[in-house]
Formats: C-alpha cells, structure tokens, sequence
C-alpha cells in the first residue's frame, strides 16, 4: 500500500467519511474510492454495494479478482442527557468498543467529575450538531425526559437517518412526543423508527441497568445492520 | 474517545511505523469460507524484525504470515496467501476452526 494512499484512507476514517480501497490482485495497483466519488468510479456499483452492506469482498472484473476493502465510520453512541443513566451508559459503551459523546446544556448535568474521561459537550444540541452533525452510523439516544432539549435532536436523527434512535420515557410522555413530531411535519413511518420506551424490554428497573438495556439495542441495531439509511431512503442529503 | 480503539486501529498504527522509518508489510482478509475467526478485510501489519498488530485470524495463521511479510517487505512483490483447516499432517499450519482465509500481503512503500 502506498503511504500516500494510506494517509489519505486514514484521514476520511477520522473525518468519519466511508471509503473503499480497491486492489487489484494479480497487479496490486490500488485506488482509494471516497464515498463522494463513488459514482465516477468504473466499479461504482460493485463499490457502492460494498459501502451498502458494509462487507468487504472480491470482485470478479475483466482485470481479474479485485478486493473491495469498506472502510466504514465506527459506530458511536450520542447520548442527550448528562443523567444518571448516562453515567452508566459512558464506560459500559466504552468497554462494548462504541465511542460516546454526551450533549447537555445543563452545565449542572455536564460536569467533568461526574463523567471523567468522557467526550462531553455542556451546551444546546442545536449548537453541538452544526459542528459535529449524526451520521448514519450514529446511535442517538435522547434521555433528557425534557422536550425542550431532546426534541432537536431527535428529529435531527430522524432525518439524518442514524442507524438507533431512542427515546427515554413512558408510553405517555411517548404519546405526548409524537404529537409535537407530527405537528413539526415529521411522517409516521419515520416517527416508528423511534425506540420507546428505550432499550431492549429486559425489565430494567435502575440507571445501570437501563443503560444495559439500551446498549442491547444499539447492539442489535447495529450488528443487525440496520444501520444503512439508504436502505430506507431516509436520508437527507448533507 | 476512547483510548483503547486508537491504539487497537491497524491502519493507524501503520502509518505511525512508517513514520518512523520502519519498513512494513500489510496483510489483509481478502476471502474467507466457513467457520473464519476474522472477517474480510481484517488487517495485520508487520515490520522488517518481525514486530506486529493486528490479525488475521485468532493467533493460528499469523505466525506464518509474519514470515512471509518479511519475504514481501525484501522482495517487494505482493503475493497471496491460503490457509485451510490445519490437516493430521501436522507440520501444516492451519485453522482449527475449520474454516479457510486467503490473506492478501503487500508492501507499504
């Protein structure tokens, strides 16, 4: 692999852009195909298959076998509410291999000593996501119970077409919740993809274990591949 | 972030030895059949002394891989490599679970 070549792989991973490095065997010439220049690429279809299902494989071309290696963001977990359910929900997302951020404006919630060593960002949504907006291969999970911060992101999310959306709170305050979505123009088909009560229906009963709870289905999302927003057609283009 | 994935990251941890003036070669999981431990993909860097990270099945192929990496990063030439299910014939390096990988090695210059 050519080190220019590399360099460039390894700056759209940390720019969480999908790319795909394309060998040749039997020659070894090698391409990197960025997820915007797919269309232009004589494999394009083969490629974009491969950013589609995530898998990575060899195609059989009129050059030969070619190896499609996808290179995809790593899945990250955004969670809106510095609460008690976060704090178990940070090392125990750590530990599964998910990166997590945590949004809240409520500096009281937001502090460094009740998230050591956490990405944490003390300010609105609104504000965090025009500098670090989801991507299809984010879990966003809006546990603030307070509409007025969980409300943005959650559409946010719905449009970007995140691969787990989950919402905390009771069949009732659900209800409530999906009458502010409709009234803000949000179709029920989108509004369904929403996880809520969240978390896999495990009877959790305390902060630590509905953080188990909601791990299982960001889990099962993504490992289930649910995560592809094309598949659904949801996605809003960036 | 968390630590453990970034110093775990293959690809970062090649270009950080290239930066250092080590040679390396790069071997990756181009096919697998059956029951493989790791999947397409899947990638192990090497340096000239033998050092490595990554992995291209649990620990059963590896250490023939490396060795061939060194001819590759001498040589200069990628090549590819077969692994099936270690035989009776012990002598053969294989994988116990029973599956076979094809491993893709090529230099990084």
């Amino acid at each position: 692999m050519d080190r220019a070549l590399l360099s460039a792989l390894n700056e759209e991973r940390a720019a969480r852009r999908a790319a795909v490095v394309v060998t040749e065997l039997a020659s070894g010439r090698q391409r990197l195909v960025r997820e915007a220049e797919v269309t232009s690429d004589p494999l394009s279809a083969e490629i974009e298959k491969t950013i589609r299902s995530g898998k990575s494989g060899i195609a059989e071309t009129p050059d030969g076998e070619v190896f499609l290696n996808a290179h995809l963001p790593p899945a990250r977990i955004v969670a809106i509410g510095a609460v008690h359910i976060s704090q178990a929900l940070a090392p125990m997302a750590k530990i599964a291999g998910f990166d997590i951020e945590i949004v809240d404006p409520r500096t009281a919630f937001a502090s460094a000593d009740r998230f050591p060593g956490v990405t944490l960002h003390a300010e609105w949504p609104e504000d965090v996501l025009k500098q670090r907006p989801f991507d299809a291969y984010t879990a966003v999970c809006v546990i603030t119970h307070d509409p007025k911060i969980d409300d943005f992101p959650l559409i946010s999310a719905l449009k970007t077409g995140c691969f787990y959306i989950g919402a905390l709170g009771s069949r009732k305050t659900h209800a409530k919740r999906v009458e502010r979505l409709i009234a803000a123009g949000i179709p029920q088909s989108s509004i369904d993809r929403i996880e809520a009560p969240i978390g896999a229906d495990i009877g959790a009963a305390n902060p630590g274990e509905i953080a188990v709870a909601i791990l299982a289905s960001v889990i099962e999302a993504f490992r289930k591949r649910k995560m592809f927003a094309d598949r659904r057609g949801e996605t809003e283009a960036a | 972030m968390s630590e453990t994935p970034t110093e775990l990251d293959v690809l970062k941890t090649t270009e950080r030895w290239a930066g250092e003036g080590r040679k390396l070669a790069l071997a990756t999981v181009v096919e697998t059949w059956g029951s493989a431990p790791r999947p397409t993909g899947s990638h192990l860097v090497i340096d000239e002394e033998g050092n490595f990270e990554g992995s291209v099945s649990g620990g059963c192929v590896e250490g023939a891989v490396v060795s061939e990496a060194l001819d590759v990063i001498g040589a200069g030439e990628p090549r590819i490599l077969e692994f099936g299910v270690a035989d009776e014939t012990a002598w053969r390096v294989g994988l116990s679970c029973g599956g076979r990988i094809r491993v893709y090695v090529e230099k990084v210059a």
